[in-house]
């Protein structure tokens, strides 16, 4: 039953929520309910893989051979309480943000929440691209109408993008579903798909496209700067704290045990370009002017080496990438609470009008350094053993590139320490001018937030094997079907 | 049977209500009462309660596919006469004849599901037809209104010419008016005569259902005939047209699919562009509507391409999710004063209700899961990849609905994220609850289609 309460929890809140009247009434109530959530995702934690309330089977338009299951496995555990965990803290360190019409902007927030909890949960097919889309329609409305001055174009072209690349996955499982052979949407079924070599490609392509432009990939990346820019950031961390998630959760549940001889195929040629994405990236981040911008394209950077570790298909460079998909939530999450609170006090996000905030607000220097620092991999931060499992992944995997791959990451590894440290060194230290002269060191509320971020960065920094542990399974799973590769694949 | 002879009859009820009737609230809560009756006969007649049992040798069968069409049809019927009927005042003084010739319309329809007969087809193509040039010139001073019934009256009557033409042909080369006895001819080489005539009747059925490149009249007629039929005519008459089609198809021509099925490919396909592109460029939302109704005919048509299982099901399906969501669209645009999209500017603040039913509409039309949309587009999806070897026509389909979410979605874009003054106009909280239910029926039939299609199998 746990799976399915982490769906309904936030969809039913969330309906409920559109008819609160009072402001303040809404923020406590989907307070409490995302807490409540992350109380039942704790408990799931707390059970074995594999348990009998982890999963749930239900009749469900039987007509079209979908049902409507869903399970709690290793991988979902880590993402349903990344999402668990996103939802409290962002609320939170928004609490001092004014919206207009507060119900609808919480209703549409919880209603996200379900559509993504969903999404790391569903094992139908079917009910996995409802719920794809559910989580993407409220992101539509949140961002359109609490966004800044270019809102409208700049969602709507996030809207489109993602929506024809869904809609090409969709036509993607309906070709899977046609080889499946039982004619069922279960994931088993589509595990044991029988697609010859060049039916996997032409599969392939069809639903990676939608995941890369989810994560999104270079060069398919063109609407995210602007629109984590646009985004009211409330919404902007959970796009880029849990929402990009799906793309690479999508790829390891969805595309490379369906399609296993595609994905070793095609790998070269995607991790080459998602290369290319960290280095031009981070380029353009050191270059940025504006703190959002600067976080959004150190969000491609960092979502193109965990796409690039997603192809190396070894155990390390898999295991390394689920740690990550959640330590990078955390802590990009991190990061825009700074930069929100940074622009709801001085009404400018520009580096340049920015400087020495180190005196006025010790103590949010210093929970940013220790975030600046989770972000670019420092040991003992929590990013540090994701990064090098996956470092050690791209090493050690078994294209003919792994050398040029490893430097390339490398690069960009190293690109990311100088525009982080370049902003820490221009936004807090120096000296101070008119705008930064009044400043005032954040709320308590703003304290609790941050400082959860940074005693989860030290948490898992210290003690990752926790992660490793409950993710060991599904990577499992995945090599296993690389390793068949050549037993089961019909010839041509 | 029952709905076929109550249909006439209520029609002409309705011819003579308007002589013996005083007020207009009693003419139309007569038809309201009527149509729950037609309803209701239709339902009995899908569990087994036939009134009337008259033997047509075979010519008109009502089976669970028509008889679903029919429950579909009558309901979208009700719930257009209870958002819009009142509007119909505003068109012009012979307001009870509004409804007898809709009840007529409705007799057509339930011929053009039943057929086995290309007779019987014709004449409910005609049944359908002739009322509807009468309700698009029914504003009579308005010119554009005139306009677009004289231009809906001879292209018409042009495409029913080619019809005939047709049936005579294939009357030539087979000997038989019955769909049953030409579906069973399965000769290894049919005669040209046959296959002038399918052609034939395939261009006239494409008008009809403003399939491209016949559908140059859809934008001027829909457009200049007074905004309530417009609702009437581009859904349910539409929904029938396609029902029709592919009853026709399916039963005559069934066995030469692999002969016609490039043809309606190429149809198809050029229908889905020419609708879709064109309603980007609209400035008036009724337009825009026309020109999504054409984009809308190109997915239905994908049905007939496929010709399935899985196609019949899903035609009907999409016709309800079709019909539902465009009714309500047009059930609040008639209340607009001004027909653009800027129009519509700040309709959210105004009437957060409305424009949250018109977005669940709009979001269904544009095939957003959760809607009755998606699952109608998933069913013709799937109807076509069941065949092999045309991934292209499905993604080209797919590209073109992407396309359609811009033209949508600017109607929501307008309502919520703009600044404006859309004029608050007076609605009955009668009228919001019945919008509210067809917004729920909308998102139930998208959860749980099998509500609906249980009865395809009962």
């Amino acid at each position: 039953m746990i799976p399915v309460l982490l769906i309904l929890i936030p969809l039913l809140t969330g309906l409920a929520a559109f008819f609160f009247k009072n402001d303040k009434n809404v923020r406590l109530w989907s307070l409490g309910v995302s807490l409540f959530t992350l109380g039942v995702s704790i408990m799931g934690l707390s059970l074995k893989d594999g348990a009998g309330p982890l999963a749930f089977h239900g009749e469900w338009m039987q007509t079209l051979g979908s049902s409507f299951s869903v399970k709690l496995d290793g991988m979902g555990q880590l993402l349903c309480l990344l999402n668990a965990i996103a939802y409290p803290l962002v609320i939170l360190a928004t609490w001092n943000s004014s919206y207009k019409k507060a119900n609808n902007f919480f209703a549409l927030m919880l209603l996200a929440q379900a559509g993504m909890m969903g999404v790391f949960l569903a094992t139908d097919a079917l009910l996995f691209y409802f719920l794809w889309e559910l989580a993407l329609i409220p992101m539509y409305f949140l961002c359109s109408q609490w966004g800044g001055e270019k809102r409208i174009a700049v969602t709507f072209k996030f809207f489109i993008y993602t929506f024809i690349g869904s809609l090409l996955m969709l036509i993607g499982i309906l070709y899977i579903y046609s080889h499946t052979p039982d004619h069922s949407f279960s994931i088993e079924s589509f595990y044991n798909a029988v697609l010859s070599r060049k039916e996997q490609h032409t599969v392939f392509w069809l639903i990676f496209i939608a995941f890369a432009i989810k994560m999104p990939i270079f060069p398919l990346h063109t609407w995210q700067p602007d629109t984590y820019e646009q985004s009211p950031t409330a919404t902007t961390m959970i796009l880029s704290g849990v929402m990009v998630k799906m793309g690479l959760f999508g790829m390891l549940r969805w595309l490379f045990p369906v399609v296993p001889f595609a994905s070793f195929q095609w790998g070269d040629f995607i991790t080459s370009a998602a290369l290319i994405g960290v280095i031009y990236a981070s380029l353009i981040a050191i270059k940025q002017n504006d703190l959002k911008r600067l976080i959004a394209y150190s969000s491609i950077a960092h979502i193109g080496l965990m796409c690039a570790a997603a192809f190396t298909q070894n155990i390390s460079g898999l295991q390394g990438l689920m740690i990550q998909m959640f330590n990078h939530g955390i802590n990009i999450i991190g990061l825009w609470i700074v930069v929100e609170l940074i622009e709801r006090q001085f009404g400018t996000r520009k580096i340049s009008e920015l400087g020495g905030l180190a005196q006025k607000a010790p103590v949010l220097a210093v929970l940013l350094v220790i975030v600046a620092l989770a972000n670019i991999a420092l040991p003992l931060t929590n990013a540090f053993p994701g990064e090098f499992l996956m470092f050690n992944g791209i090493f050690s995997s078994k294209t003919n590139y792994y050398l040029w791959f490893t430097i390339m990451a490398g690069m960009g590894i190293v690109l990311g320490a100088v525009y982080t440290l370049n902003m820490i060194r221009k936004v807090f230290y120096g000296t101070t001018n008119e705008l930064t002269n009044t400043a005032m060191d954040i709320k308590w509320n703003e304290k609790l937030a941050l400082g959860i971020i940074v005693a989860i960065i030290f948490l898992f920094g210290i003690y990752p094997q926790f992660l490793l542990n409950s993710t060991v399974a599904v990577t499992d799973t995945i090599i296993d079907k690389f390793e068949m590769l050549n037993n089961t694949l019909p010839k041509q | 049977m029952n709905a076929l002879l109550l249909s006439a009859i209520l029609g002409v009820v309705m011819m003579f209500s308007g002589i013996l009737l005083k007020s207009k609230a009693a003419v139309r809560n007569l038809a309201i009462a009527g149509l729950c009756v037609l309803l209701l006969a239709n339902i009995l007649e899908m569990c087994g309660t036939i009134f009337f049992n008259i033997d047509t040798k075979g010519m008109i069968v009502f089976d669970n596919f028509s008889l679903l069409f029919n429950s579909i049809a009558f309901v979208s019927t009700l719930l257009y006469l209870l958002l819009s009927a009142r509007d119909m005042e505003k068109v012009g003084v012979n307001y009870a004849e509004y409804f007898a010739l809709i009840f007529f319309i409705l007799c057509g329809i339930t011929l053009t599901s039943s057929f086995k007969s290309l007779l019987i087809l014709f004449l409910g193509i005609e049944i359908i037809s002739i009322p509807l040039y009468i309700l698009t010139g029914s504003d009579k001073k308005n010119l554009k209104s005139n306009e677009a019934s004289l231009k809906y009256f001879l292209l018409g009557a042009f495409s029913t010419g080619l019809m005939l033409m047709g049936i005579a042909f294939i009357y030539g080369a087979m000997g038989t008016f019955s769909t049953v006895s030409i579906g069973a001819f399965t000769a290894s080489k049919p005669s040209a005569l046959l296959i002038a005539g399918m052609l034939l009747l395939l261009f006239s059925m494409s008008f009809k259902a403003s399939v491209a490149p016949f559908h140059f009249w859809t934008p001027d007629v829909y457009d200049g005939a007074p905004t309530v039929f417009t609702s009437f005519m581009a859904t349910i008459v539409k929904a029938a047209v396609f029902i029709a089609f592919i009853r026709l198809f399916d039963d005559a021509f069934g066995f030469q699919q692999k002969q016609w099925q490039l043809f309606i490919a190429i149809l198809t396909v050029a229908t889905l562009f020419i609708g879709n592109i064109t309603a980007v460029f609209q400035q008036s939302v009724k337009r825009m509507l026309a020109y999504s109704s054409i984009a809308q005919a190109g997915f239905m048509m994908l049905s007939l391409y496929a010709m399935n299982a899985d196609a019949k099901e899903g035609l009907l399906l999409y016709t309800a999710a079709y019909s539902f969501a465009t009714i309500g669209i047009f059930a609040v645009l008639i209340k607009m004063k001004d027909y653009t999209f800027d129009g519509f500017n700040g309709f959210a603040k105004h009437q957060p209700l409305l424009a949250a039913t018109t977005t669940i509409f709009l979001l269904s039309l544009a095939g957003i899961p959760l809607t009755a949309g998606f699952l109608s587009k998933f069913y013709m999806l799937k109807a076509v990849m069941a065949e092999d070897k045309n991934l292209w026509l499905v993604i080209f389909a797919v590209l073109m609905a992407a396309v359609s979410v811009y033209y949508y979605f600017r109607v929501i874009q307008a309502m919520y994220f703009k600044e404006g003054d859309a004029q608050p106009m007076e609605v009955t909280p009668a009228f919001k609850w019945t919008l509210v239910v067809l917004a729920a029926l909308v998102i139930l039939l998208g959860i749980f289609p099998d509500l609906l299609l249980i009865w395809f199998y009962f």
